[in-house]
């Protein structure tokens, strides 16, 4: 899981650009803490950063955020690596998590999973070949127990699954 | 912390202790043993490997020594059943993960976790399931990785964002996922690098040019002092069969605290080089001979002879490496000027000489080193001083974390990893910005400047007044000249500025020096200018900007490689080709002697010779030879000893090393005090020589020695390709 996403990063020129908006998004998370704690924007950073590149990060973009940041690159890439949240690898365009906690275990977590698996052809932490949706591996309690069993697909909570549902709310995602 | 102190009670001895201390501290300094991995005194506290839990009757739980504050009443037990266990416990969990191959890990025998668990681990394991593996990450030539071995104590990454300045290792993943890592995998570049090797409780981290050739046991470490840069740090040489293995740092608070530099700590590699000279080399029409030790010695009294016979005594010169030792350099200085000439000097990298004779005695610091930390305002002029003294760099970081304002005049941009509160970029020569300093803080003291002095022309601007205000307004204002200032072309200028700054705001001038000894040669009379002891000769000799305008007919070298230990290459190479006899004196047989000398005699390293160096604070350290002489070379005062014989000089009768430093030492006028030069004005009138950009040589090309330890020329270059490590600026 720490495999370096892509190679050296030979030249600060060679890093991506920051676009406005997500300058604008990381100073704003960088104003919420006293000066000289921009080390605490980095999860918020992060976030918008994975948000804008297509639901991924890469080193490069990494280290392009801790130059902004003025933080040492192993700061980001440690924050990154630790919380789930984030992905350090390529992933499809659509994120889909099921949660496999008790409450939704016991009410049919692991057909979903099956089902998915099964539709989609991969397994839980791949992505389908054409980009489009990333299943990610298996998701701890996501605090919705009283609509189990239930998933997540790009931050919206979907409760009360059936096998047809999930397959209405796959079907329903933009196929581009 | 307030100076009250209150008792606390372990094991049942009743401890002083201050508030705000932690519970491992007391413990520690009564000689309380509490085992421990994460915690270390110069870093921060992360209380994340919790072996060192002890039982407090009060608290619920054993609590972790080196986090637990000390209240007043407090009762810890330290060996109690409940903190065994808790320890034990410990120990289980950190051993569930960690190999069990104590004889083929490179740690086995100094390894704290393999100490530790012969007192607190199981015979026998309860973990039945697999062990995790982790993949070894390639960070650089210095540092060698098992990273199945970390117990994640983070040492290594506290001691880079704390010590170091920059983080270049972290905690990658989380549970039981977690990998010290770099994460992209790229080299760790930091000059202070190798102390995680001594940081690193487990085998995890470990030296690599050591890797694998002895075992910690077979080793006898001796005591020494380190050769390449003027701070003189303490270090222990690991020996076995006579043969160098490692070095590694001493604890000397006063000097290098717990740390050591990577050039210091790699640099013994150059010990063994393949070009190392072991037998004395003749030039012949027929090429490079072999020749003993007999023959040479003879050709090189009647060489040398030859030289004052035919063309006087001042045609001969002799330039001496800045990191000889002082009974070297003494003996060397007694020769030349027991054969009339005084033209030697150590200054290979200087250019101006104007003012010599008002330069004090000895480059000093003018305080010691760890006084620099308690320093409130810095101005440091002339000085990439990370690659030239990493640890002063250092302590000038502590000072500027402890809110000193530390500032710069430099000729270019380089990474410091700490705060500056100024950093002038001097585009040309550095005693435009400097002097412009001087007028801000002559016009703020009511605009008494030493007369003569010319400085009308200059305007302060707002920076320039900021420093010099800080300066003043210190209570304990430091001016620390570096090396690059002191190769500068006008450097008298500088040193001058430097001495009415000190007036004016009360600033101690220090001094920056090159190599590991020039405090001390030039006490020991390795000067044009100044016998042993200082005091200045009617007659100077050619110091060695003139020797290298007008070669000497005969020269002598002292492990120097002219091309690449002086200040102009070219002039040196010249003059070395228009000397008809070139006496060497060296442990290698390097390119340069090939094409230049005449006769090299074979002298032994640092390593293998007793010897003295003067470090910048002015500490006389003198060191035993630890290991065996490579080939037939000989400790150099040895063989000047010898040669001293042969040329029938008067007082060469020395019986060991600690002779000749009593007898240097005996003409030593009292202590030496750092009186900053006097300036002299009308001397500054004059033209001024030298090229403009003073050369560098680079943080692993200071010497012969580190240019030819492999590790550290292979770390340069990696460095040179990393700009994401952001290394210090070299040229």
């Amino acid at each position: 899981m720490t495999e370096a996403t892509s190679g050296q990063v030979q030249d600060d020129a060679q890093l991506p650009k920051l676009s406005d908006h997500l300058r604008a998004e990381i100073d704003h998370w960088v104003a919420k803490f006293p000066a000289g704690r921009q080390r605490s924007a980095v999860i918020g950073a992060l976030h918008a950063a994975q948000h804008e590149n297509g639901g991924y990060l890469t080193a490069p973009l990494m280290v392009a955020i801790a130059r902004y940041l003025e933080l040492a690159p192993i700061q980001v890439f440690e924050v990154a690596a630790f919380y789930s949240m984030f992905e350090t690898r390529p992933v499809g365009r659509h994120c889909v998590s099921v949660c496999t906690n008790i409450a939704c275990m016991l009410r049919g977590a692991d057909e979903i999973v099956a089902h998915l698996e099964r539709r989609l052809g991969i397994r839980l932490g791949d992505s389908t070949p054409d980009g489009r949706i990333f299943l990610k591996r298996e998701e701890e309690c996501l605090a919705a127990c009283t609509g189990a069993p239930m998933m997540m697909v790009d931050h919206k909570y979907h409760e009360h699954l059936t096998l047809e549902r999930v397959d209405e709310i796959i079907d329903g995602l933009e196929r581009d | 912390m307030s100076d009250q102190t209150f008792t606390i009670t372990v094991n049942g001895t009743e401890l002083e202790a201050r508030p705000g201390e932690m519970l491992i501290e007391v413990t520690d300094r009564a000689g309380i043993y509490i085992p421990r991995f994460c915690y270390h005194p110069k870093l921060s506290i992360a209380a994340n490997c919790r072996m060192c839990l002890v039982d407090s009757p009060k608290a619920p739980k054993p609590l972790p020594a080196c986090a637990t504050p000390v209240a007043p009443g407090m009762e810890v037990f330290t060996r109690s059943e409940r903190a065994i266990a808790a320890q034990k416990a410990t120990m289980e969990f950190l051993l569930i993960n960690h190999p069990l191959d104590c004889p083929i890990c490179d740690q086995g025998g100094e390894c704290e976790l393999q100490d530790l668990a012969m007192g607190y681990g199981r015979d026998v394991s309860r973990f039945t399931e697999r062990k995790r593996i982790v993949r070894d990450k390639d960070i650089g030539p210095l540092i060698s990785t098992d990273m199945t071995r970390c117990i994640h104590c983070t040492r290594c990454v506290r001691f880079g964002s704390e010590i170091a300045g920059i983080q270049e290792l972290g905690t990658i993943g989380r549970g039981d996922r977690m990998e010290i890592s770099t994460y992209i995998e790229q080299s760790v570049s930091h000059e202070l690098s190798g102390n995680i090797i001594d940081l690193c409780p487990v085998g995890a981290l470990n030296s690599k040019p050591y890797r694998f050739s002895a075992r910690a046991w077979e080793m006898v470490a001796r005591r020494s002092i380190a050769p390449h840069d003027c701070l003189g740090s303490h270090q222990s040489i690991h020996v076995l069969n006579g043969r160098v293995k490692r070095v590694v740092p001493e604890a000397c608070e006063a000097i290098n605290e717990t740390w050591l530099s990577d050039r210091d700590r790699f640099g013994y590699e150059g010990i063994y080089a393949p070009d190392r000279l072991e037998r004395p080399m003749l030039r012949t029409p027929e090429g490079w001979r072999e020749i003993d030790w007999d023959e040479a010695l003879q050709r090189a009294a009647d060489g040398l002879r030859q030289v004052v016979e035919m063309a006087g005594p001042e045609a001969l010169g002799a330039w001496v490496s800045p990191s000889a030792t002082v009974e070297e350099g003494y003996l060397l200085q007694a020769m030349l000027r027991g054969l009339g000439s005084s033209n030697i000097d150590h200054r290979l990298r200087r250019q101006d000489f104007r003012q010599q004779a008002s330069d004090p005695l000895a480059p000093l610091l003018g305080m010691p080193v760890a006084a620099i930390e308690a320093c409130d305002a810095i101005l440091v002029v002339g000085s990439r001083v990370r690659s030239e003294v990493p640890l002063i760099a250092h302590r000038l970081r502590k000072a500027a974390l402890r809110g000193a304002a530390v500032s710069f005049i430099n000729r270019g941009a380089h990474e410091l990893l700490f705060p500056q509160a100024d950093y002038l970029v001097a585009s040309n020569a550095l005693v435009g910005e400097l002097r412009a300093v001087v007028s801000a803080a002559g016009k703020a003291a009511g605009g008494e400047l030493p007369a003569g002095m010319r400085i009308g022309d200059v305007v302060p601007l707002k920076v320039h007044e900021r420093i010099a205000a800080s300066l003043a307004s210190a209570e304990r204002p430091m001016l620390l000249l570096g090396l690059e200032a002191g190769r500068e072309a006008r450097f008298a200028e500088i040193q001058a500025l430097a001495a009415v700054l000190a007036q004016l705001t009360g600033a101690v001038v220090g001094l920056l020096s090159e190599g590991a000894n020039s405090a001390g040669l030039a006490q020991a009379g390795v000067l044009p200018h100044r016998d042993p002891g200082g005091q200045l000769r009617e007659q100077p000799g050619q110091d060695i900007g003139a020797m290298l305008e007008a070669p000497p007919a005969g020269l002598v070298l002292w492990n120097v490689e002219p091309e690449a230990d002086t200040a102009h290459p070219v002039a040196a190479k010249a003059a070395l080709a228009r000397a008809g006899f070139v006496l060497a004196f060296s442990p290698w047989f390097g390119e340069s002697l090939r094409d230049s000398a005449t006769l090299v005699l074979p002298i032994g390293t640092w390593a293998e010779t007793a010897g003295t160096f003067v470090n910048a604070a002015g500490d006389w350290q003198s060191f035993t030879g630890v290991a065996r002489s490579v080939g037939e070379s000989r400790p150099g005062w040895k063989v000047l000893r010898v040669l001293g014989n042969r040329l029938e000089l008067e007082g060469f009768d020395y019986p060991d090393a600690p002779a000749v430093l009593a007898r240097l030492q005996s003409s030593l006028a009292g202590t030496l005090a750092q009186s900053p030069a006097s300036p002299d004005w009308s001397l500054l009138q004059g033209p001024v020589s030298g090229t403009s950009d003073p050369l560098d040589p680079g943080l692993y090309a200071t010497d012969p020695l580190v240019r030819r330890a492999p590790a550290l020329q292979q770390a340069a270059r990696a460095f040179a390709g990393n700009p994401a490590a952001r290394q210090p600026q070299t040229a």
